[in-house]
C-alpha cells in the first residue's frame, strides 16, 4: 500500500483567506464529508488530503491525490507563512458572506501568494495594495476558485436576498461558490456545488501536467512569480501564454 | 449672549471630536470586519468625545477661555453623560452582547439574562468601594462621588499597569543589546524542520485516505444482496482489525506530528520577528529609539525608586512640577520672573504636551491590542469592552492631571469632581506601577533567558551540513 500511496501523482493547492471565515471547517467538510465539530485557530498550516478522480466516467480517469494546505490568516503570522507557498498548483479564496470586509481582502491574499513578500531575505518586491488582475492573468495561468462561506447567517445580517458575487472571481475568471459549512448537503455529489469544485480539481490536475514537463527550479527562494516571469520572457515571441511541452 | 456662543464653541469642538473618533474607529480598529450593529459603532466614537471634551475643558480653564460659569456647566453635562455611559449604558449592552454570543441560551431569555447579569455587574461595582478608603462619610448614596470614586480605582489601576508596562518593555524592544543574534541560516534550517515535517504528515495523511477509500470501495462492491451484506459485515469484522488498528495508529503520529509542525511554525514565526527587528534596529528611527532606549531607562529607573520611596515614606502632598520649577528658577537660580504669567503658560503647555502624548500613546496601544485579540465573532464585544476601559481611563486621567497643575487651577477639578481622597489614588498608583513594572521585568527575562538557552542547546545539537 505504501508503493501505492507513492505511485500516485498529486497537486497541491492552497486554502487562503482571512482569519475566522471559516476555512478549516470547509476542508473538512471537503475532505471527509462531514461538519467539523471543534473548530479552534489554524496555527501555521494544517493538511488535508483528498482523492479525486481525474476526468471521472471517461475512459482515462485517474485517481490523484489532492493536498489541500488550509494556512491560517492570523495576521501575526504573516511573516513566516511564506515557506507554504511555493510549489502551489492552485488557490481557493475563501471568505465570509457575512462580513464584506473579508471579500475585499482577497485581493491582498492572492497578492501575498503570488508574490511572497512576506519573505524578506531577497530584496523586498512592493505591496501590492491594489492587486491588478490584468497582471495576474498575464503572469500566471494558476487556477483559482472562490468560496463564499456562512450561508446559512446570511439572512440574519442582510434584509436582501441576494448576494454581491466576488469582483474578484469576474476578473480571474474563476468560479464561485456559497456554502454552509456545517451542512453536508453544500457539497453534496452531484450537486452544482460539487460539479463546480470537481471541475476546478480537474483544470488545477491539467494545469500540473503542463507545467511538470519543463525544467522545474528547486525553490531556492525564488519566488513562483519570478519563475513565471522569466518563463514567460523565455517565451516573448508568442503574445499569449504558451504552455510548455 | 456670551453662553451662546461658549455653547456653540463647546458643540462645534464636540462634533469635531465625534467625527474624529468615528474615522479612526471605522478607518483603523474595525478596518476588518463589517459593523452590523451601528449602536455599538455610536458608543465608541461617543466615548472619545466626552474624553476629549473633558481635556478641552481642563485646556480652557488654563488658558482661561469662555466664561467661568459656562465651564462649569459644561463639565457637569460632559461629567454627567461619561458617568451615564460608563455605569448604565455599555455595561448593559455589553451583557447583552456576551449573553446572545453564548449558543444554548435561547432568544425569549437573552434581554432577560441580561438584567440580571447588568444587576450582577453594578453589585460588583458597588462592592469595589468598600476595601479602599476612597470616601469620606458625609457623603450620600447617589452621589456623584459615589461612582467617581469606584471608577477612579478601576481607571488608575488600568493606567498604571500600562505605565509600567510601557516603562519596562520600551527599553528592551528599543534597545540592540537585548536583540539576539539570528542568521539567514538559522530561519532557513528552521523553515526546512517545518517542511519536512509537514511532509510526513502529508505521507501519512495520504496511506490513510487511500485505505479509507478502498475500503469504501470493497463496502460498495460488496452491498449487492442481503448475502453478500451479511458476507461483508463478517469480512470487514475480521479482516479490517489489522487494518484498522494500524489507520488508528496512524492517525495518532499524524496528530502528534501536526502538534510539533505548529511548534515549529511558532518559532519560525519568533526567528522572523527577531530578523525584522534587527533590520529595524539599523534603520536611522531604530538607532534613534535605541539610544532614547538609554534615557528611558534612566527615567523608568527613577520612576521606580521614587514610586518605592513615596510608598515607604508615605509622602503626602507633592508640589506640581510647575510651581517647583518656578520656585528652583525664583530661588535658586535668581531669576527674576512674572510667575503668574509664566506658571500660566507653562502649566498650560505641560499639560497640553501630558494629553496629546497620552492619547496618542493610548490610541496606539488600543488599536494594536484590538488587532492581536479580536476575531470576527468577538469583535463587537471587545470594542464594548475598549470603549469602557478608555472612558474609565481618560476619568482617572483627568483625576490624576490634577497633581500636575498648579493650585488655582486645580479648583474647577475639585469642585466638579467632588471632594475625594485623591492622595489615595496617588498612593494606588505608585503601587501599582510599581507592582506591573517588577512583574513585566522578571516576565521578559524569563522569556529571554528561556530563548537563549534553547538556542545554545538547538545549535549543538544541529548536525553541520
Amino acid at each position: 500500500m505504501a508503493n501505492h500511496a507513492n505511485a500516485m501523482s498529486k497537486v497541491k493547492i492552497l486554502v487562503v483567506g482571512d482569519s475566522g471565515v471559516g476555512k478549516s471547517s470547509l476542508v473538512h467538510l471537503m475532505c471527509h464529508g462531514e461538519a467539523l465539530s471543534n473548530s479552534s485557530w489554524t496555527i501555521g498550516c494544517s493538511i488535508e488530503v483528498r482523492v479525486h478522480e481525474y476526468r471521472e466516467g471517461t475512459p482515462s480517469q485517474k485517481p490523484y491525490f489532492i493536498e489541500l494546505w488550509d494556512v491560517g490568516g492570523s495576521n501575526s503570522h504573516k511573516n513566516a507563512r511564506h515557506v507554504f507557498y511555493n510549489p502551489v498548483h492552485g488557490i481557493i479564496l475563501v471568505h465570509d458572506l457575512t462580513n464584506r470586509k473579508s471579500q475585499l481582502n482577497l485581493r491582498r491574499w492572492l497578492a501575498e501568494v503570488l508574490l511572497r513578500e512576506g519573505s524578506g531575505s531577497k530584496a523586498r518586491t512592493p505591496l501590492v495594495e491594489d492587486f491588478d488582475a490584468e497582471q495576474f492573468g498575464g503572469f500566471s495561468q494558476l487556477p483559482v476558485f472562490v468560496v463564499g462561506t456562512k450561508q446559512d447567517q446570511i439572512s440574519e445580517y442582510r434584509t436582501s436576498g441576494r448576494v454581491r458575487s466576488c469582483s474578484l472571481a469576474d476578473e480571474c475568471s474563476a468560479d464561485e461558490i456559497y456554502v454552509n459549512s456545517h451542512d453536508q448537503r453544500s457539497l453534496a455529489p452531484g450537486s452544482s456545488n460539487a460539479v463546480k469544485l470537481s471541475r476546478f480539481f480537474d483544470k488545477v490536475i491539467e494545469r500540473q501536467q503542463t507545467t511538470t514537463t519543463t525544467t522545474a527550479r528547486t525553490d531556492t527562494g525564488y519566488s513562483y512569480l519570478e519563475r513565471e516571469n522569466s518563463m514567460y520572457r523565455r517565451n516573448k515571441s508568442t503574445s499569449a501564454f504558451i504552455s510548455m511541452g | 449672549m456670551g453662553i451662546l456662543v461658549d455653547s456653540a464653541i463647546m458643540i462645534g469642538s464636540m462634533l469635531i471630536f465625534f467625527v474624529g473618533g468615528w474615522v479612526w474607529f471605522v478607518r483603523k480598529i474595525f478596518r476588518d470586519y463589517e459593523v452590523h450593529n451601528t449602536l455599538v459603532q455610536l458608543f465608541f466614537p461617543m466615548i472619545f468625545m466626552l474624553s476629549c471634551a473633558m481635556f478641552e475643558l481642563i485646556i480652557f480653564e488654563i488658558a482661561a477661555v469662555l466664561e467661568s460659569g459656562s465651564r462649569y456647566l459644561y463639565w457637569q453635562v460632559v461629567l454627567y453623560l461619561m458617568l451615564v455611559m460608563l455605569i448604565l449604558v455599555i455595561p448593559f449592552y455589553l451583557c447583552h452582547c456576551i449573553i446572545s454570543n453564548i449558543r444554548m441560551v435561547r432568544r425569549e431569555w437573552v434581554n432577560l439574562l441580561a438584567m440580571v447579569t447588568w444587576g450582577g455587574f453594578m453589585m460588583c461595582f458597588w462592592k469595589i468601594g468598600d476595601p479602599f478608603p476612597i470616601l469620606s462619610p458625609q457623603h450620600g448614596i447617589l452621589s456623584i462621588e459615589q461612582s467617581i470614586s469606584r471608577i477612579g480605582v478601576i481607571g488608575v489601576t488600568v493606567m498604571a499597569s500600562l505605565s509600567g508596562f510601557g516603562a519596562v518593555n520600551y527599553p528592551y524592544t528599543s534597545m540592540n543589546i537585548f536583540m539576539r543574534p539570528v542568521t539567514k541560516q538559522d530561519i532557513q534550517a528552521q523553515e526546512r524542520r517545518l517542511m519536512q515535517t509537514l511532509d510526513v504528515i502529508v505521507n501519512k495523511k495520504k496511506r490513510v485516505a487511500l485505505a479509507e477509500r478502498e475500503r469504501g470501495i470493497t463496502k460498495d462492491g460488496g452491498s449487492s444482496g442481503s448475502g453478500s451484506r451479511l458476507w461483508g459485515l463478517l469480512r470487514s469484522v475480521t479482516t479490517s482489525s489489522p487494518q484498522g488498528e494500524s489507520l488508528a495508529a496512524i492517525k495518532q503520529e499524524v496528530a502528534a506530528l501536526e502538534e510539533l509542525s505548529r511548534q515549529l511554525f511558532l518559532e519560525s514565526v519568533e526567528l522572523q520577528n527577531q530578523r525584522e527587528r534587527l533590520e529595524w534596529a539599523h534603520t536611522f528611527q531604530g538607532r534613534f529609539f535605541n539610544f532614547m532606549g538609554y534615557f528611558f531607562s534612566i527615567y523608568c529607573s527613577w520612576k521606580i525608586f521614587i514610586s518605592l520611596v513615596n510608598i515607604v515614606f508615605d509622602r503626602v502632598g507633592r508640589k506640581d512640577p510647575v510651581t517647583k520649577g518656578m520656585e528652583i528658577a525664583v530661588h535658586w537660580l535668581g531669576f527674576d520672573i512674572d510667575v503668574q504669567f509664566w506658571s500660566q503658560h507653562t502649566s498650560f503647555f505641560l499639560v497640553g504636551c501630558i494629553i496629546v502624548t497620552s492619547i496618542r500613546g493610548f490610541i496606539l496601544t488600543l488599536t494594536r491590542f484590538f488587532y492581536a485579540v479580536s476575531s470576527s465573532k468577538s469583535s463587537n464585544i471587545i470594542v464594548l469592552v475598549l470603549a469602557q476601559l478608555m472612558g474609565m481611563y481618560f476619568v482617572s486621567m483627568v483625576m490624576l492631571m490634577r497633581m500636575n497643575m498648579p493650585l488655582e487651577y486645580r479648583t474647577i477639578i475639585t469642585q466638579v469632581l467632588g471632594d475625594l481622597q485623591f492622595h489615595f489614588y496617588h498612593r494606588w498608583f505608585d503601587v501599582i506601577f510599581l507592582v506591573s513594572a517588577l512583574t513585566t521585568m522578571g516576565i521578559l527575562y524569563l522569556a529571554h533567558k528561556q530563548v537563549n538557552t534553547s538556542d545554545k542547546t538547538e545549535s549543538f545539537y544541529e548536525p553541520k551540513w
